[in-house]
């Protein structure tokens, strides 16, 4: 049996982290890949699209129910969703209780135990809450879990930032072992430049951009019917684009310890695509009043 | 030998030299030589500071403090440990604190209550089965005058609000429910949770009486605070306060009980034994409701005798003239005690390692039998109870604050002290270097040692172990000195 690649994507909450992993997923499984979802959010929205189901029963959910996490099966757990791909979410607690990122952690760990990585996979994919807030959540990227990391991101400012701020989480885990950085996915929200100024900051963090998703209603589309978009119309223009996708990630070869930007670095970027504007330093920590005083000076 | 304050200056700096550079610098603030003369401590010994990682302390953690110092030996209160199981079962009945009552009627002490948290419980947060936990307490458990919820380390990391479940748990059940966040992360010690623990005590506790007038006070009533009745101190102690002609409504926290905590406010004194552990809630008593607390010392004819006389002088010439009788009457008992004992006794030098109050206080005890303190340290003092100490030790001795167990050892080895006081997780190390020990956290399951009672236990126990041939015994009998001659002189 050929080495499982473990792949786990992080970007910012709301990035489509989600919706281009299922699908991204979905061309995998269509070239006959064999791969498993773990979706790690207690949001439990990580597997929807495969299984046509609003939200999967989690394990966490499973365990309380069952009293612990020992009187699970694996089968309890793991569904099978469009194209034969194994589909597990964590689960968690409802925002402002408990401990999400013990969640993901007791869920991996139970995973491991039962064997779930012993089946013959190709690929496994962990879907991770937007913010790394605590361990549990760089739980998939560490010791012989995911070795391949990929950044959903877009042109927006905030996107870009938090990429960085993953960048810099990776290179704690790259130095100790054996996670790198595999590329920059960009999930487009239609800025100015987009491709671009995403390619030259992957340039500067030591990786690729794998792929420009464009953005198509057909994915909101496909989402409502909760189905991934390959599933709903194969044979649209978007499903090639995921296809695509899918088959750079196959092929995949180029797994980098991150380059992350420092703050200054990263805004110089920004400034050199219009993106941010020149900071005027005479304004800070102006109040209103104080404004007005000096343009009556003036 | 007795060392002079420049030996004792030579010892610590030669024991300091094994050190790492940073870590010798760290642990010098933490030894000295005893000067009596000083006031203030502060600018002579660090104390109460993090545990240097590696040393083997001696120390616990802030639930130790909470849950098995000042909230265990409460008889009538279920204490909850929330959180995994094996807090709770291994602080469980093992203080020797002596209560009355019938187990699992009305005193709950003796059993481990826990929350027994899994997986699902740090992920979802443990709220829920906490007020469950208690509605089952009090469907079991009638008689149980309240519950306390004791914190353990994951409670304080997913954010659990055990004060909401309190509050509402209270109202259901219509009891004192207490939650006291002593996990045990928080602070350097127990001394911490010391600490938290009285504070729950003021912020849920103290008050639930204030509106009720049915209590019919006498001008004689005082407290017991910081007596945990260890091995039964607490009766030895109460009983000399009551021949006194002064009424004990209070005991905190030894044989204990929520309504004399809650009543506590009718004291016209509060008596303070262990000052580390409850002078935060004895500062309270004086600020909110005006009783003044007084510090004792119940160990040892000399310190009782000077006690009762400071306590008697608060109240009346009855009371005053009581003292004295009671004083008198016990004194031949006491002299026909240190007539025994001392003889046996005299001269021999003593080592103690204890808590937070008793490397002090038992001083007096020893030398009422012709003993002498060479040194003294605490595992978790602050530096107002050294303020307290240097007077009591003679000059020179040596004082260590939250020693290493090296530290510990080198001492021991290089003063030969002819008994150590100490408590369980050192007891073995010395009794292979053959030097008789005693457990002074426990009364080496003895006691009690307070008050005229207790005396004579702690003389006899001093001698027996001191005495005990044993340890005459250590040496193999072909290493003795002239043991051919001997073995000749058999054989022939």
């Amino acid at each position: 049996m050929a080495m499982i690649r473990q792949c786990a994507i992080y970007g910012k909450g709301g990035i489509g982290k989600s919706t281009t992993t299922q699908n991204l997923v979905a061309g995998l499984a269509a070239v006959g890949k064999k791969v498993m979802i773990v979706g790690c959010d207690p949001k439990a929205d990580s597997t929807r699209l495969m299984l046509h189901a609003k939200a999967q029963s989690t394990i966490m959910q499973m365990a309380a129910d069952a009293g612990t996490v020992e009187d699970l099966e694996l089968d309890d757990v793991l569904k099978v969703g469009y194209g034969g791909v194994r589909c597990v979410e964590s689960g968690g607690p409802e925002p402002g209780v408990g401990c999400a990122g013990r969640g993901v952690i007791t869920a991996i760990n139970f995973l491991e135990e039962e064997g779930a990585y012993e089946e013959e996979l190709d690929f496994v994919f962990y879907d991770v809450l937007g913010d790394v807030v605590c361990g549990g959540f760089a739980m998939p990227i560490r010791e012989n879990k995911a070795q391949e990391i990929y950044i959903v991101v877009s042109g927006e400012m905030m996107a870009m930032y938090a990429a960085n701020n993953i960048a810099k989480g990776i290179c704690k885990y790259a130095t100790s072992g054996s996670v790198r950085l595999a590329g920059l996915i960009c999930n487009s929200r239609k800025t100015d430049r987009e491709a671009e100024l995403i390619t030259a900051l992957a340039e500067r963090l030591g990786t690729q951009m794998i792929h420009f998703v464009p953005r198509d209603n057909v994915v909101q589309r496909a989402e409502i019917r909760r189905m991934t978009v390959i599933e709903y119309d194969p044979n649209c223009h978007q499903a090639d684009e995921y296809r695509e996708l899918a088959q750079k990630i196959v092929d995949n070869k180029k797994l980098v310890i991150p380059t992350p930007l420092t703050m200054d670095e990263l805004e110089d970027l920004l400034l050199e695509f219009g993106i941010l504007d020149e900071e005027d330093e005479s304004i800070v920590g102006k109040t209103a009043a104080e404004e007005a005083n000096l343009c009556a000076t003036a | 030998m007795t060392m002079n304050r420049q030996e004792t200056e030579q010892l610590i700096q030669e024991v300091l030299e094994v050190y790492p550079e940073a870590t010798g610098k760290q642990r010098a603030k933490h030894l000295m030589a005893n000067d009596p003369t000083l006031e203030k401590s502060n600018k002579c010994i660090v104390a109460n500071k993090k545990a240097l990682p590696g040393v083997m302390t001696a120390r616990g953690c802030a639930y130790a403090g909470a849950k098995g110092v000042v909230w265990g030996p409460v008889k009538d209160v279920v204490n909850i440990s929330h959180g995994p199981v094996g807090c709770g079962q291994f602080s469980r009945a093992g203080r020797r604190n002596y209560i009355t009552g019938h187990s699992g009627v009305n005193v709950f002490g003796d059993m481990n209550f826990t929350s027994d948290f899994q997986e699902k419980d740090v992920v979802f947060g443990g709220d829920k089965k906490l007020a469950k936990l208690i509605s089952e307490i009090d469907t079991l458990f009638p008689l149980a005058k309240g519950v306390t919820v004791q914190s353990e380390c994951p409670i304080g990391l997913i954010g659990d609000d055990i004060e909401a479940v309190a509050k509402k748990s209270a109202r259901e059940i219509g009891k004192t429910v207490v939650p006291v966040r002593c996990e045990g992360f928080r602070g350097v010690s127990q001394s911490l949770g010391h600490h938290v623990a009285n504070d729950s005590l003021r912020d849920w506790v103290l008050h639930n009486r204030d509106e009720d007038n049915g209590f019919e006070s006498t001008p004689y009533d005082v407290a017991i605070t910081g007596d945990y009745n260890i091995g039964g101190d607490a009766w030895s102690s109460r009983v000399l306060l009551e021949e006194i002609g002064l009424r004990v409504i209070a005991q905190w926290s030894g044989d204990g009980s929520i309504p004399e905590m809650e009543s506590t406010r009718h004291a016209k004194l509060n008596l303070l034994h262990c000052y580390r552990s409850m002078n935060y809630i004895s500062r309270h008593l004086e600020e909110k409701y005006g009783i003044p607390y007084m510090e004792y010392n119940f160990f040892g004819p000399t310190k009782i005798a000077e006690s009762l006389r400071k306590i008697a002088a608060f109240f009346d010439d009855t009371i005053k003239e009581n003292a004295e009788r009671v004083i008198a009457r016990h004194q031949p008992v006491m002299d026909a005690i240190i007539a025994k004992y001392r003889p046996r006794l005299e001269g021999k030098r003593v080592m103690l390692f204890v808590g937070g109050l008793r490397p002090r206080h038992v001083i007096g005890a020893y030398e009422d039998l012709g003993m002498e303190i060479i040194g003294a340290g605490y595992e978790f003092a602050h530096n107002d109870d050294y303020d307290r100490t240097f007077k009591e030790v003679q000059d020179g001795a040596l004082i260590y604050d939250d020693a290493t167990s090296f530290e510990l050892e080198s001492f021991v080895e290089r003063l030969k002290p002819d008994l150590i006081g100490s408590g369980i997780k050192e007891k073995y190390v010395f009794h292979k270097m053959g030097i008789p020990f005693r457990q002074m956290h426990s009364w080496d399951y003895s006691g009690p040692y307070h008050g005229y009672d207790g005396f004579a236990i702690f003389a006899r126990d001093m001698d027996m172990t001191i005495n005990n041939p044993c340890w005459k015994n250590l040496q193999a009998p072909w290493k003795h000195t002239g043991s051919t001659a001997a073995l000749e002189s058999a054989a022939a």
